[in-house]
């Protein structure tokens, strides 16, 4: 956990003095709105004077403080502030279509292992398909201009209305039901097809397996030997790629927040990209690196809670 | 081993899906190599008293907010996702194999580091940190390429360990350690060769996976650039007019969900006929 929590880091470092020259140089050549003050706050954020692995562990001690710096946008707020404060909405769009994702995919997988080749299996092998090859933006795109402009049911931009402060709770409970409901259907349907794809695969190999034989054969009911027995052995696999796939998730965070005006850590940073605002870059960078770690761990202690057989000591 | 070859590719040409797979791909590359003379119009062309029609017999696709042909854009599009594509599966493919070859070769030290390097990478969710050296190194054609390669190196290097790890101890290996085979001479003929089909198959899905992110990034602004065609651009315009201009949203994104998938079919029907334990 530390070895990696510092390789994120690392890597996080290399990553903005991977550009020839330095930081600073950078910034006055590419972006000619760079004031010379700019550069200098530049200059003492990173301590370009020093060497880089001086540079790299004064940084370090800076971030353990939760210290990324201030941001090059004309608020320059401090980069942890503006992170803090959207950090909660990704995790919360994220989290939700995880749940979608889950109580979607898990039964379609097992449909369609239990019904093998059959004309259902076959027609969820298409969805996956498409699933795998459908651009996350595009998917935005079209859910838009369906449900958004075509039949004007759902908004299309922002997490809330105009007046939002004024309505009674139920008012916003729905109105910010209304915002979400584009952005988490078109990330839980991509993660779909990988989850519920893997699911079919796991449970196709559990009811290959000998003790299911057994189980049907001393007589017991489909449903029993299915949900009880196959299922929760098939189960085990998914949960790996479910934190494998974390990445995958908080990645199309990018692209959906960035399309629905969703004000949360995936619009940061493509605005800092754009503006080249490189404290708020790395303070991206190292913060959702490290949520993508701890989502593992939870994965890993999860798969330890449901296989006792390699529950730690 | 020619034997199991042309099994497979009897396999292969049994999986109708597979062919059209192939057939999609091998029509991607004639497009894209004849778009000057299967595109309708000029792609940069600007009629400003054509503006955003709707598709028409003159314009099957529409035009665009400059009066531009959608079509033909479209078929130059092709050019720049096929060729983002493969230089950029061309690097990580590289990258991948020489990594997963040294730690399964060697293994011990320098496979636990490696693996930890393979590790830690697969921590950062790849489009933030493709974000991240776009924001250093500036967005275009070239940037991005080399971006998406050198962030999409980590499952190849898997694969290529995995393959090397069982291979090393076989037979034909030993044996040829004990004839005297250099380090080098082992691990190119021999082990190498061995372990190409499943980088053959991670490297055709991989062009798929390559063109997606490489029309996110154009999509968002930071991947090719306009006037440069690309689909992933060409949705940007059809997001700012998505209420008045459907045409422009739809048929771009058409074209890579096509792609897209006719790479995977083809991927998947390799990985098929290679191994048709794979087929339940």
């Amino acid at each position: 956990m530390i070895p990696m929590l510092l390789g994120i880091t690392l890597v996080s470092f290399l990553v903005i003095h991977l550009a020839p020259g330095t930081p600073t140089e950078l910034q006055t050549t590419m972006n000619p709105k760079a004031s010379v003050e700019a550069q200098k706050r530049l200059r003492e954020l990173y301590g370009l004077d020093q060497p880089l692995q001086v540079q790299y562990w004064e940084w370090l001690k800076r971030i353990s403080r939760l210290d990324f710096g201030r941001s090059f946008s004309p608020d320059r707020r401090p980069v942890w502030d503006k992170i803090r404060e959207r950090i909660g909405v990704t995790l919360g769009l994220n989290l939700l279509s995880l749940l979608i994702i889950l109580t979607v995919a898990l039964p379609l997988g097992v449909l369609a292992a239990q019904r093998a080749h059959s004309w259902f299996d076959k027609g969820t092998t298409l969805l996956v398909f498409f699933g795998f090859a459908m651009p996350s933006f595009w998917l935005a795109l079209l859910l838009m201009l369906f449900f958004g402009v075509y039949l004007d049911w759902l908004p299309i931009s922002g997490l809330t209305s105009l007046g939002f402060s004024h309505l009674s709770f139920w008012e916003k409970f729905r109105d910010l039901g209304a915002h979400v409901t584009l952005p988490v259907l078109g990330s839980a349907f991509l993660g779909l097809a990988g989850v519920s794809r893997y699911m079919r695969g796991s449970m196709l190999e559990v009811i290959g397996q000998d003790y299911i034989i057994t189980a049907r054969a001393k007589g017991l009911p489909e449903r029993v030997v299915i949900f009880k027995h196959a299922l929760r052995n098939a189960l085990l696999p998914v949960i790996t790629i479910l934190g494998f796939s974390l990445p995958g998730l908080i990645g199309g965070s990018v692209i959906f927040e960035t399309i629905f005006a969703i004000p949360g850590m995936g619009q940061l940073l493509w605005w800092a990209v754009m503006a080249r605002d490189y404290p708020v870059v790395m303070g991206e960078l190292v913060i959702v690196a490290f949520l993508t770690l701890l989502g593992n761990l939870l994965a890993d202690l999860a798969y330890g809670l449901a296989d006792p057989r390699i529950r730690m000591g | 081993m020619i034997m199991r070859i042309s099994e497979s590719w009897v396999r292969l040409w049994h999986n109708r899906l597979a062919i059209s797979g192939l057939v999609l791909v091998l029509g991607l590359f004639a497009v894209a190599l004849l778009a000057r003379w299967l595109a309708p119009y000029d792609p940069d062309f600007i009629d400003l008293k054509q503006v955003l029609m709707p598709p028409s017999p003159a314009h099957l696709l529409g035009t665009d907010t400059l009066g531009r042909d959608v079509l033909s854009r479209i078929i130059f599009g092709a050019r720049v996702s096929l060729l983002v594509g493969f230089v950029a599966v061309g690097i990580a493919t590289l990258i991948g194999v020489l990594v997963g070859a040294l730690a399964g070769y060697y293994g011990g030290v320098l496979d636990q580091i490696l693996m930890r390097l393979v590790d830690l990478m697969l921590c950062f969710p790849t489009i933030f940190l493709i974000l991240a050296v776009i924001a250093v190194l500036g967005p275009s054609i070239w940037n991005i390429m080399a971006v998406i390669g050198l962030t999409g190196w980590m499952g190849v290097a898997r694969l290529v360990r995995a393959e090397f790890l069982s291979l090393r101890e076989r037979e034909f290996v030993v044996a040829a350690r004990a004839l005297g085979a250099s380090d080098v001479r082992l691990i190119w003929r021999h082990l190498l060769p061995n372990a190409l089909t499943p980088v053959m198959v991670s490297a055709t899905l991989g062009v798929a996976g390559a063109i997606l992110v490489e029309s996110s990034l154009s999509f968002l602004g930071l991947g090719v650039q306009p006037p440069t065609p690309s689909w992933g651009n060409m949705l940007t315009m059809g997001k700012d007019n998505i209420e008045i201009a459907w045409w422009l949203s739809v048929f771009p994104g058409l074209a890579i969900l096509v792609t897209v998938m006719s790479y995977n079919l083809l991927g998947e029907g390799i990985r098929e006929a290679i191994d048709p334990r794979l087929r339940d």
